[in-house]
């Protein structure tokens, strides 16, 4: 079964059931669902709106908390909408880095309509060619398992892609309360008083 | 006419005492001196970004880590950032954007003009506070109001530098 395509859900709860102390991103839409049905977490800050900012997000965070791992968490449309960032993350090289897209080739909460992906867009080759130390295409569970490997502990920043079937699992949805979100990240991160300014 | 105050190192001073640790930015010639003294400060990282809209998220995602951020930018760069401005009003989360003027007081280009007038009240209605400054002997002080009410109050603010103190840029024109 090793050459078996990559099921979203599946993925994404095999990474983060290693997450150990690693600080999740998510982008809007279905990669917040997967990362929800993985577990709510207090480390977990979900950016409901704001396309194409979950890679920055997860790149100032990786700057300011540089002993922990950063695992940020999207999908192929809200990576396409701030390609710059791949430039900008891959130029600015945090080491604690890690960027997931979980690529279904589709805008799959408007309707499925095709997104670059599906034609001869590679992200993974953009992400290598702005600079990124560490990169892979994951198309089949094995290779799903080797990418979580790469995201959990590869030398940042990390891009990977996972191609995953274009099924879409029912929503699984987290807070989404921006304040509540992030005092409630800052409080795991900070201690509960220097969670406000 | 440029002013003999030195406002870009008021700049600095004032970034320097609100603790801020991340320096995002997009150039503008007005700009250059404090990016420079930002870059030469080892206690900030300055990060260079391909638009503004990237900056914002930079300084969502400092917050949440525990640092303080800024984003420079020149006027241009303000219509960039407004969807990515939704998270700020959403969260709550402080934001502080220096922004040099262009489109303004003695504009040369008339491709500047649309949005750097447009500046302040596209901020306004993505919900950053405005706080514009005309003299130079006021920018440091103001900047150092904005990062307070920006970080002690949770809210957006952005500091407008009026033209009129950068000196507008000079175009040689052959008729």
């Amino acid at each position: 079964m090793s050459a078996e395509q990559i099921e979203r859900r599946s993925l994404v709860r095999a990474l983060l059931d290693g997450r150990g102390s690693a600080l999740v991103v998510s982008g809007l839409g279905s990669s917040t669902w997967d990362v929800a049905a993985a577990g709510d977490h207090s480390t977990n800050f979900y950016v409901w709106g704001a396309m194409g900012s979950a890679a920055m997000v997860g790149l100032g965070l990786a700057h300011a908390q540089c002993d922990r791992r950063v695992i940020v968490v999207t999908g192929d449309g809200e990576m396409l909408m701030g390609l710059g960032a791949l430039a900008t993350i891959a130029t600015a090289r945090p080491k604690n880095l890690a960027i997931l897209v979980l690529d279904n080739e589709l805008y799959g909460e408007t309707g499925n309509q095709a997104t670059h992906t599906s034609g001869n867009v590679d992200l993974v080759k953009i992400a290598e060619g702005a600079g990124f130390v560490s990169t892979t295409t994951a198309t089949t569970t094995d290779e799903g398992r080797a990418l979580c490997d790469l995201i959990r502990d590869g030398e940042g920043p990390v891009f990977a892609v996972a191609k995953v079937k274009p099924d879409r699992p029912d929503a699984v949805i987290p807070p989404r309360d921006g304040t509540y979100l992030k005092l409630r990240f800052r409080a795991a991160v900070l201690g509960q008083a220097n969670a406000e300014p | 006419m440029k002013s003999r105050v030195d406002w870009s190192a008021d700049v600095h001073q004032a970034m320097r005492a609100a603790g801020i640790a991340q320096v995002a930015y997009v150039p503008d010639s007005g700009l250059a001196d404090i990016i420079r003294k930002c870059a030469s400060d080892e206690d900030m990282r300055t990060i260079s970004l391909t638009t503004e809209q990237e900056g914002v998220g930079l300084t969502c995602g400092a917050w949440l880590g525990g640092q303080r951020a800024a984003l420079l930018m020149q006027s241009s760069g303000v219509g960039n950032c407004i969807n990515a401005l939704s998270m700020v009003k959403a969260c709550g989360f402080p934001f502080l954007a220096i922004v040099t003027m262009r489109g303004m007081w003695g504009e040369f280009n008339p491709w500047q003009v649309p949005m750097g007038q447009a500046s302040a009240a596209t901020l306004q209605l993505a919900n950053v506070i405005v706080h514009q400054v005309d003299r130079a002997e006021d920018v440091g002080e103001t900047v150092a109001a904005g990062a307070h009410l920006a970080f002690d109050s949770s809210v957006g603010v952005a500091v407008l530098i009026s033209q009129r103190i950068i000196g507008a840029k000079a175009f040689m024109v052959s008729k």
